[in-house]
């Protein structure tokens, strides 16, 4: 690993300060993806502004019809909320199949969205459960949020600071984990709002994104057959050494349709 | 603040506290190998996969390849060479192994081990299949699976009593 200069800040205000007056700093969340990705020399921060000491990113809450999660919350919290269990279990469900029990004790759903992997499970949720992601200067929609292979809509040291979503009547996440890393191969999020039915997919192409041709079959009929006789084109999908495209467009049907039987 | 790095950073190693002078740099499975020479945290992958640094951060189990010494500062740290006096009883889970041959070559039993035992003080009932799902991060490269789950089942029963 490269030297850095590590600092330490305890709010809000003092992170975007110094994110701000460093040369090439990079925010430090859990550090699950940044930590490994510096051992291997692929990342060279000149400063890593650790926000593990800001009391504001932390807690889940509720207000206005909707589900606040801090951007620091562990995996492990999210999981284990009983807010989260009770308001949407399907995201306590996915938060509990996050890589595994030591990642998901230090990794948070702030550091996870900001890094947008296009085989993490948070984006699917993100969008299938319309929400907000706030940040220390605005509101972005998740619609617009996750804009590419590994980007986002965050300006330069722009600081994710919770996400809020919309409580669905009914909701299920299900994915073909890579064997190895519980990566998503592919990750279907299937929500039922009062204004229509939303269906979000990870893991199968370079960014997470809906899926409408999904959204409208399950709008006429909620059933897990609606979902399995969507044809799904597999261009633009990734091939990669775990999985071709046409297997990935295969899985996003079934991982769909079983996503509708479970909720 | 950034820290100074001239400033040694007291750590709380296994119920001791004690000081040391770290790089940021620093990961906390080299701190606490290097420095203070508890080798029984081990190093098996470098890639934040094998669980065999497993160690705990103020009880709560973490892939010490994948934390910085520095932010363990001030903080807790606990060890498997923390679990027992080097003359008294094995901890339940540490006998547990040892009575149900969890290892064969025990490269990966520290972490096994320091796993196991946050997975028995959740509250939810274990089954094998939930020990298995709560081993996902640590790797048996001898695949010796079956006797680790059979140990946890029982180290956690014993933790429990």
């Amino acid at each position: 690993m490269y030297r850095f200069t590590y600092h330490q800040p305890v709010t809000l205000d003092a992170a975007v300060q110094l994110a701000s007056s460093t040369e090439d700093g990079s925010y430090l969340a859990g550090g699950m993806t940044l930590l490994p990705t510096m051992k291997f020399r692929l990342a060279n921060p000149s400063d890593l502004i650790d926000l593990g000491g800001v009391e504001e990113l932390r807690g889940i809450s509720e207000g206005d019809g909707r589900l606040r999660i801090g951007a620091s919350s562990t995996h492990a919290e999210v999981a284990a909320s009983a807010l989260v269990a009770d308001r949407m279990p399907a995201l306590a469900e996915l938060a509990s199949r996050i890589g595994d029990p030591a990642v998901r004790n230090r990794g948070t759903i702030g550091g996870s969205i900001a890094n947008a992997d296009p085989a993490a499970d948070y984006p699917a949720a993100l969008l299938a459960l319309d929400a907000e992601v706030i940040t220390n200067q605005r509101t972005i929609a998740a619609a617009d949020f996750f804009t590419g292979f590994f980007s986002t809509a965050l300006a330069p040291g722009e600081l994710v600071t919770a996400v809020r979503f919309a409580t669905p009547a009914q909701a299920a996440y299900q994915k073909a984990p890579n064997p190895a890393s519980r990566f998503a191969l592919v990750g279907v999020f299937v929500a039922r709002h009062a204004d229509g039915v939303r269906v979000a997919v990870t893991g199968a192409g370079p960014y997470a994104t809906r899926y409408p041709a999904f959204e409208a079959a399950l709008d006429a009929s909620f059933t897990p057959e609606a979902a399995a006789s969507v044809p799904v084109d597999d261009a633009g999908l990734t091939s990669d050494l775990h999985a071709s495209a046409a297997y990935r467009a295969h899985l996003i049907g079934i991982m769909a349709k079983r996503a509708v039987a479970a909720c | 603040m950034a820290t100074d790095q001239s400033a040694p950073i007291t750590f709380r190693v296994n119920g001791k506290d004690v000081e040391g002078h770290v790089e940021p740099r620093t990961l906390l499975v080299d701190f606490l190998r290097d420095t203070l020479r508890l080798t029984g945290t081990h190093i098996g992958c470098d890639t934040s996969q094998c669980g065999a640094c497993v160690v705990h951060l103020d009880g709560i189990a973490v892939k010490s390849c994948s934390v910085l010494a520095v932010q363990a500062a001030g903080r807790e740290v606990r060890t498997i060479e923390g679990l027992a006096d080097a003359d008294g009883p094995l901890h339940p889970m540490q006998e547990a192994f040892r009575q149900h041959h969890g290892l064969q070559c025990g490269f990966c039993t520290p972490g096994m081990v320091m796993t196991a035992i946050e997975l028995a003080q959740l509250a939810e009932p274990l089954t094998p299949e939930r020990v298995r799902e709560g081993l996902e991060g640590n790797i048996c490269r001898c695949t010796g699976y079956h006797n680790i789950v059979q140990a946890v089942l029982a180290g956690a029963a014993a933790m429990r009593q």
